[in-house]
């Protein structure tokens, strides 16, 4: 599997994937009956609103942002669980939306796979571990004997440092972070090379994400596997990542190298996450209050949606989307950066 | 089977075991957790449920095993005897004067069948109506239920509104509907030996809805969890994840709805044989013998009418309780 | 524990919290002891199932049946309350001690205003006119930051956000100025930026009000920025107490250290998290002697046969054998 991992690899040093001007809008109008009695128009929520990235082979790109900022639907969108409403994604080179059924969608749904949230709510109660871990395997018939898939799914349980008798056993038997283990041996069971992470610890307590995350880390090294990860705990994601990308309503604010993006934030909502932090380290840093809400996205504000919270917005902001413009190593979408109205990132954590 | 076979057999079997108990272990494992399971706690701690359970598997047992224990076989119309007609159980009296036999325990009815033994035959057409009713129902709407929810879109609203339409009838009315028709358009003989079956379609066609609804709604709660996601980010047939993920997390109220429209079924059949458009009356059911006998009631011959009526009552209940408390031991938070 | 002339706001006294269930009856608190001083923030940490919220709800009498307190007790301000009847523990509940739950949401009637809320809840406890009761709440929301009060007291919770509506719980808790407020995870529903409002907030008001508070929380990084002191739970004991830099910075028990580690930091990328191997023992399964022992690195024998009790080391006070021993080893030194 590793020989596959590497024959893999030379393809060059293209993209694993390539997000561009993903957008994902929700109807979330009432019934038609309804708006025709009480008046009323549609309402779209744009979950998510045009955006790019891309993620190189055998790194860890995150997404952080506050609940409803769209960062689960990206995740979504990625895995093909959703359909978008416009723009791409390309997995190594292919468009997801040219593969229409579901039999040319299967190369790629082996080389990607998914872990979930919650791990009471992501492994089916009903079935025996084993079964639960197998049915990649099955499903796209990558091992034929019976008894060849019960070893292969021994050897699974054991990389995530399970055992492989615990294949005989029901969900309800393990705690949240062996659940969670349980469903990374079934993400890793078709020998993907990308696997998307939605917020795959947020549910655990502190010493058992320690122990997912370190899991997470040793198997990107030995697997050589592509983390998109998804999470809203800026700490954790400096952890994990190599790139971070920061979205803000349905919009990606600023994306950069995760060493970048903590210690020389440029985008206004990039530092007032960094600042609003609780401080671990007990320095007595004065802490900035942080004013405002994240608005609704049904109706979010225009121009640049952060501007009824940011300190530096001027007129140009309220009226004009900022587009997206390089910074070292990434991009950021901001006014003032763009006009050099911004201070010295002086805040870094 | 030759010897070598086998022995390759067992080598998978014993191999399976390091991973994976053999099927037999598995069945006993699985019997392990009924036993040691909330559900069965649950039902070791209601009298009443185990009360209902005991009367249930008795009546089950008389019906199943009716020409074995039944005294008279009232099936075979060539021993009735019309001499053996009305009498009154045994150690009653009738307004005539005439003495019951021991013979006879409860009385005969104005065939001369023997009432005890007519009741058995009776529970067991019962039970068999209600039985085949409920799992035809039980099929069809936790089908359409699963195939709404999950694919959703129009579809759906097609399969609710059938099912919306069809609630507005009363079953009785469906069961007389079909029934009609179907004696109008086949020829009498014919129809006559269909009866049964037409009965059990018509029973069913008014309790699939029930199903149907109820399926729909945990399926649209179970789609929407990740266990489902995850099984689409595999790539697994859509028909897959529904019979082999979401189907069996949606069986608990299925089952529950099944032995309460096991107990309606029942009914409704005893109803339409009353009325005179359920089984044949050469083969009574409890129904048909409680129409039979209330011909007879004003006379002071209450026992041809009376036991059978009873014997409903008990079943019914006995069933119904049973049902109560599924519900109540597999949703937890209606404790 | 400081002998002072005036007994402390909350002292808790061998907690011992029990669920009867069919398999036996399970252990969730066992052996609990702390105090409140008054005005004090202490934190209460531990991971899910370490028995932190069910202390907490014992204190206000708000224990779910079947569980029940079955030994030690409880005082408030001198006052045993842990024994009190039902009506006796509600108007302690309404007047002494505040409540702020994790979910605003749950905490506040859908079908009452807000103001309505606020305005009975003074008026069951004072002796305030309506008028006074309604000046009196329009105060509390302008206290706890909610834009325009005046407009918004008569809204109903779901128009309020997930951070107003804390706001609004926090009022209510406020509003006949309790000595104690239990917080359990007031902040864990809320976007991180919030969060840092509701804290700020919280500090500010217990230090106006000179409210004690008891923080129920699994989040360091709260305990950091809000507790004087820290009392860290494992499988329904105490593991250590302690003033916070003290066990932030330099933690005593196996399992704290542990936990402090496991916590990623902003400051510095560690390649690897420190990781406590295996995970709580569940309520059935609670081993003999300490109940950290099995994962703990530093166990030894006596770890498994005899549990510890809290020893005083430096500031804190810790339960834990390694602590025993060096007190002899530095008792005979010094």
């Amino acid at each position: 599997m590793a020989e596959a991992v590497q024959a893999r690899q030379p393809e060059g040093d293209a993209p694993l994937l390539r997000v561009r001007g993903l957008a994902k809008h929700f109807d979330v109008s009432p019934p038609f009956v309804t708006r025709a009695l009480q008046g009323g128009g549609r309402s779209i929520l744009r979950a998510v609103d045009g955006i790019d990235f891309e993620i190189e082979r055998g790194k860890t790109f995150s997404l952080v942002g506050e609940s409803g900022c769209g960062k689960s639907t990206v995740a979504r969108l990625v895995v093909g669980l959703y359909k978008p409403t416009e723009g791409h994604v390309e997995f190594d080179g292919v468009d997801l939306a040219s593969l229409a059924t579901r039999k040319a969608m299967e190369p790629v749904r082996k080389r990607m796979q998914m872990i979930f949230q919650d791990p009471f709510a992501s492994l089916n109660p009903r079935w025996r571990v084993a079964d639960i871990v197998a049915e990649p395997i099955r499903t796209h018939r990558l091992i034929d004997d019976s008894r060849d898939v019960l070893h292969r799914v021994g050897e699974l349980l054991e990389q995530v440092r399970l055992s492989a008798r615990d294949g005989e056993k029901f969900p309800h038997e393990f705690s949240g972070g062996q659940r969670q283990r349980i469903s990374i041996a079934r993400a890793l069971a078709s020998n993907p090379e990308f696997l998307v992470c939605d917020e795959p610890t947020s549910a655990l307590d502190v010493s058992v994400q320690a122990q997912v995350l370190n899991l997470m880390k040793d198997l990107q090294r030995e697997l050589g596997l592509t983390y998109f990860f998804i999470s809203h705990d800026m700490a954790v994601v400096y952890h994990i990542s190599d790139y971070v990308g920061v979205m803000y309503l349905g919009r990606l604010v600023e994306w950069a190298p995760a060493e970048e993006v903590f210690h020389n934030p440029q985008h206004p909502y990039t530092r007032l996450l960094l600042d609003a932090i609780p401080d671990l380290e007990m320095t007595g840093r004065p802490r900035q209050a942080v004013a405002g809400e994240v608005p609704s996205p049904i109706h979010p504000p225009s121009g640049c949606h952060f501007h009824p919270r940011c300190p530096f917005a001027s007129d140009r902001c309220r009226a004009e989307v900022p587009p997206s413009l390089p910074r070292t190593g990434g991009q950021v979408a901001c006014h003032a950066v763009e006009e050099g109205r911004m201070p010295d990132a002086g805040n870094s954590a | 089977m030759s010897a070598a076979r086998r022995t390759d057999a067992m080598a998978i079997n014993t191999d399976r075991r390091e991973i994976t108990p053999s099927l037999a272990g598995r069945a006993a494992d699985s019997l392990h957790r009924f036993f040691d399971g909330d559900v069965y706690y649950s039902f070791r701690r209601s009298p009443v449920a185990m009360v209902a359970f005991a009367v249930t598997l008795v009546l089950f047992f008389v019906a199943i095993f009716a020409p074995w224990v039944a005294p008279h076989n009232t099936d075979d119309v060539t021993t009735l005897n019309l001499m053996n007609a009305r009498f009154p159980p045994w150690g009653f009296t009738d307004p005539f004067g005439t003495e019951g036999v021991a013979r006879f325990l409860l009385g005969t009815d104005d065939q001369g069948r023997d009432i005890f033994s007519a009741m058995m035959f009776g529970l067991q057409i019962s039970l068999m109506v209600g039985f085949a009713s409920v799992i035809l129902a039980a099929v069809v709407g936790t089908s359409l239920g699963l195939i709404s929810g999950y694919i959703g879109g129009r579809l759906d609203s097609v399969i609710m509104r059938i099912a919306d339409i069809q609630l507005t009838f009363p079953a009785i009315l469906i069961a007389l509907l079909i029934d009609g028709t179907v004696a109008g358009l086949l020829p009498r003989a014919v129809a006559q030996d269909l009866k049964i079956y037409v009965l059990i379609l018509a029973i069913a066609a008014s309790q699939w809805v029930n199903f149907a609804r109820t399926v729909r709604g945990s399926t649209l709660v179970e789609k929407n969890k990740e266990y489902v996601q995850a099984a689409k980010v595999i790539g697994v047939h859509p028909a897959l994840i529904m019979i082999r993920h979401v189907l069996p997390n949606v069986t608990g109220p299925v089952l529950v709805i099944a032995t309460l429209s096991l107990a309606l079924a029942i009914l409704t059949e005893a109803t339409l044989s009353f009325l005179g458009v359920g089984v044949p009356v050469t083969h009574p059911s409890l129904g048909t013998l409680i129409r039979i006998g209330q011909q007879y009631i004003f006379s002071g011959e209450w026992w041809m009418t009376i036991f059978p009526s009873l014997a409903l009552v008990v079943l019914v209940l006995a069933v119904n309780l049973l049902g109560d408390w599924l519900r109540d031991a597999l949703n937890p938070k209606l404790r | 524990m400081t002998v002072s002339p005036k007994p402390p706001l909350l002292e808790v006294k061998d907690l011992r919290i029990e669920f009867p269930t069919r398999r036996g009856i399970l252990v969730a608190v066992d052996g609990v002891s702390f105090d409140i001083a008054e005005g004090e923030v202490l934190g209460v940490v531990g991971e899910s199932g370490a028995g932190k919220s069910l202390t907490g709800a014992s204190i206000i009498g708000l224990l779910e049946p079947p569980g029940r307190i079955s030994d030690g007790q409880i005082y408030l301000a001198g006052r045993r309350i842990d024994n009190l009847p039902y009506e006796e523990i509600r108007k302690v509940r309404g007047s002494e001690i505040g409540m702020v739950f994790q979910d605003p949401l749950t905490s506040l009637n859908p079908l009452y205003s807000v103001g309505r809320q606020l305005i009975e809840t003074i008026r069951t406890h004072t002796d305030l006119s309506e008028p006074a009761a309604r000046k009196r709440a329009i105060d509390l929301l302008g206290e706890v930051g909610i834009p325009s009060p005046k407009v918004r007291i008569d809204q109903y919770p779901h128009q309020f956000s997930g951070g107003m509506r804390q706001r609004v719980v926090i009022a209510l808790a406020l509003c006949v100025n309790p000595k104690l407020i239990i917080a359990d995870e007031p902040t864990t529903a809320l976007d991180v930026s919030i969060q840092a409002q509701i804290i700020t907030l919280l500090k500010r008001l217990c230090s106006e009000h000179g409210a004690a508070v008891m923080l129920i929380t699994h989040d360091m990084g709260v305990i950091a920025e809000t507790a004087n002191r820290v009392a860290v739970m494992y499988a329904g004991r105490l593991a250590e107490v302690g003033p916070v830099d003290q066990v932030i910075k330099r933690a005593k028990h196996p399992y704290t250290h542990g936990l402090m580690g496991s916590i990623p930091k902003l400051s510095r990328a560690a390649e690897r998290l420190v990781q406590i191997e295996g995970s709580m023992p569940r309520l059935n399964e609670i081993p003999s002697g300490c109940a950290f022992n099995p994962r703990c690195p530093k166990a030894f024998a006596r770890c498994t046969v005899e549990r510890p009790d809290l020893i005083p080391v430096d500031r804190s006070q810790v339960a834990c054998w390694l602590y025993d021993q060096v007190e002899e080893r530095t008792g005979s030194d010094g």
